[in-house]
């Protein structure tokens, strides 16, 4: 039965973290070609949305969410938005520094090869910069999305039922917060470990291919 | 309609800040003239090229690409120079740079494709063919499936000339093409450049190569401070030069032989 609590609430984690990994890379993305964008009204805005979330605590954006939110608008918020909303918009703002630190770190020569043959600045951006940033910035996106995945433990403080929420729960119940919290933290290591060590042997592959 | 010139240059000004680059150049460029720019570093003679083509955009003066002026003018205020009109003009002024800037990324093949595919939006089949063609013109038809990571200085500076002919361009910008390259392979550079202004295609080209400049090109441009001081016939501009600034440039590349 405890099993099984832990097993919904593994689930759970898994789900706000695709959620979150989606959603904030994706916006990530955007942010980052907007703050690289020609145009001052599109770059602007992005400066700022940077700058203030990756300038506040998630826990805290998170609580606004849930909190405040719902006496400013009309709606109810369930603590799966509240929590995604904080630690995607957190996220936006740190990937779309990778992002801008990748395409900026693409030589000016690749952007007027492209616009010699008469490509737009868009086309240049998609099939010529894009590709070349996106194999640099590998190693920084996959440790955004470890970020990412231990951050969604931030969740269950609104009790959203994540696995450490199970835990929590399972441990106030038979009074076993050793054997409870230390399961939490060897299921986290078992998911990440694999993936920091492929992570590794990505970047000496790419090395090798450079 | 024929006797039209490819592009006119009229009162063409370049600043970046303070720094006055080009102070007013004029030039008609004649369907099959190859035209060799000298001058030493810092006379304006890239930026001028990089113009043409609108790497740099323009200041001041005008530019009529095949009877047509581009951009729009603005009261009081520079032309405007909207990206879709410029990515017509640049279809047909091909550009070549020192530092060749191929795709790594993508194969030779991909690289002479990409302009034909992306911007012109032919088919996989018919831009394929085509980048052939122009890769066995520079004789690297064998090389089409490569990276260019695997190839030498002067086999990426040949595809990148391939790339830029397969747009079909009606003229070519050549900007200092050998210069980064070591001096065993600038030869075979050169003799695709050559190749092309024997065929009859447009071209201006800015090089320090004084002795090829004297046997490929029909006219000579001398710039110093951001004008032209000479232009000419090679024979007179590089054997009997008048303005004592290229008399001055020319005694300082003695080592060149005609």
């Amino acid at each position: 039965m405890y099993r099984e609590a832990l097993w919904i609430g593994l689930l759970n984690t898994l789900k706000i973290f695709v959620i979150c990994l989606v959603a904030g890379l994706s916006l990530g993305l955007a942010i980052g070609l907007a703050r690289y964008s020609p145009r001052r009204w599109l770059r602007w805005p992005a400066a700022c949305f940077i700058e203030f979330f990756r300038n506040t605590p998630v826990l805290v954006q998170i609580f606004w969410f849930y909190f405040a939110f719902p006496i400013l608008a009309p709606f109810e918020i369930t603590s799966l938005t509240a929590a995604a909303l904080g630690i995607t918009l957190n996220s936006a703002a740190f990937s779309a520094e990778i992002f801008r630190g990748g395409i900026q770190s693409i030589d000016p020569g690749q952007w007027e090869a492209g616009r010699a043959i008469g490509m737009r600045h868009r086309d240049i951006m998609r099939r010529i910069i894009l590709p070349q940033a996106v194999r640099r910035m590998l190693p920084a996106l996959t440790n955004r999305g470890i970020e990412i995945f231990k951050m969604t433990t931030l969740a269950s403080a609104i009790a959203y039922a994540d696995v450490l929420h199970q835990a929590r729960l399972i441990a106030s119940i038979n009074y076993n917060p050793i054997e409870a919290y230390t399961v939490v933290a060897l299921v986290f290591f078992a998911i990440l470990y694999p993936v920091v060590r492929a992570t590794y042997a990505l970047e000496r592959h790419m090395a090798k291919g450079d | 309609m024929s006797d039209d010139p490819i592009l006119r240059i009229r009162g063409l000004q370049k600043s970046f800040g303070d720094n006055h680059v080009l102070r007013g150049m004029d030039l008609d460029v004649k369907q099959g003239d190859c035209i060799a720019i000298l001058g030493a570093s810092g006379s304006g003679k890239s930026t001028f090229l990089r113009c043409l083509n609108f790497m740099e955009i323009p200041s001041d003066g005008e530019i009529i690409h095949a009877g047509k002026t581009v951009g729009t003018a603005r009261n009081g205020k520079p032309r405007l120079y909207p990206e879709g009109e410029l990515t017509k003009v640049r279809q047909k002024v091909g550009m070549v740079f020192q530092q060749f800037n191929l795709f790594p990324h993508m194969t030779v093949l991909g690289n002479v494709t990409e302009g034909l595919r992306i911007v012109q939006r032919m088919d996989k089949t018919g831009a394929e063919t085509r980048a052939r063609e122009e890769l066995a013109r520079v004789g690297l038809a064998e090389k089409a499936d490569e990276y260019p990571a695997r190839l030498s200085g002067g086999q990426k500076q040949r595809v990148a000339i391939a790339r830029a002919l397969a747009l079909a361009p009606d003229l070519m910008l050549f900007d200092e093409p050998t210069s980064a390259l070591d001096p065993e392979l600038v030869g075979e550079v050169l003799n695709v450049i050559r190749g092309l202004a024997d065929e009859g295609r447009t071209m201006l080209l800015v090089t320090h190569e004084v002795g090829f400049a004297y046997h490929v090109a029909n006219r000579v441009i001398f710039m110093a401070a951001g004008v032209i001081q000479e232009e000419g016939p090679p024979e007179q501009v590089l054997k009997n030069p008048k303005n004592p600034r290229t008399q001055a440039f020319l005694s300082r590349h003695k080592q060149f032989e005609f």
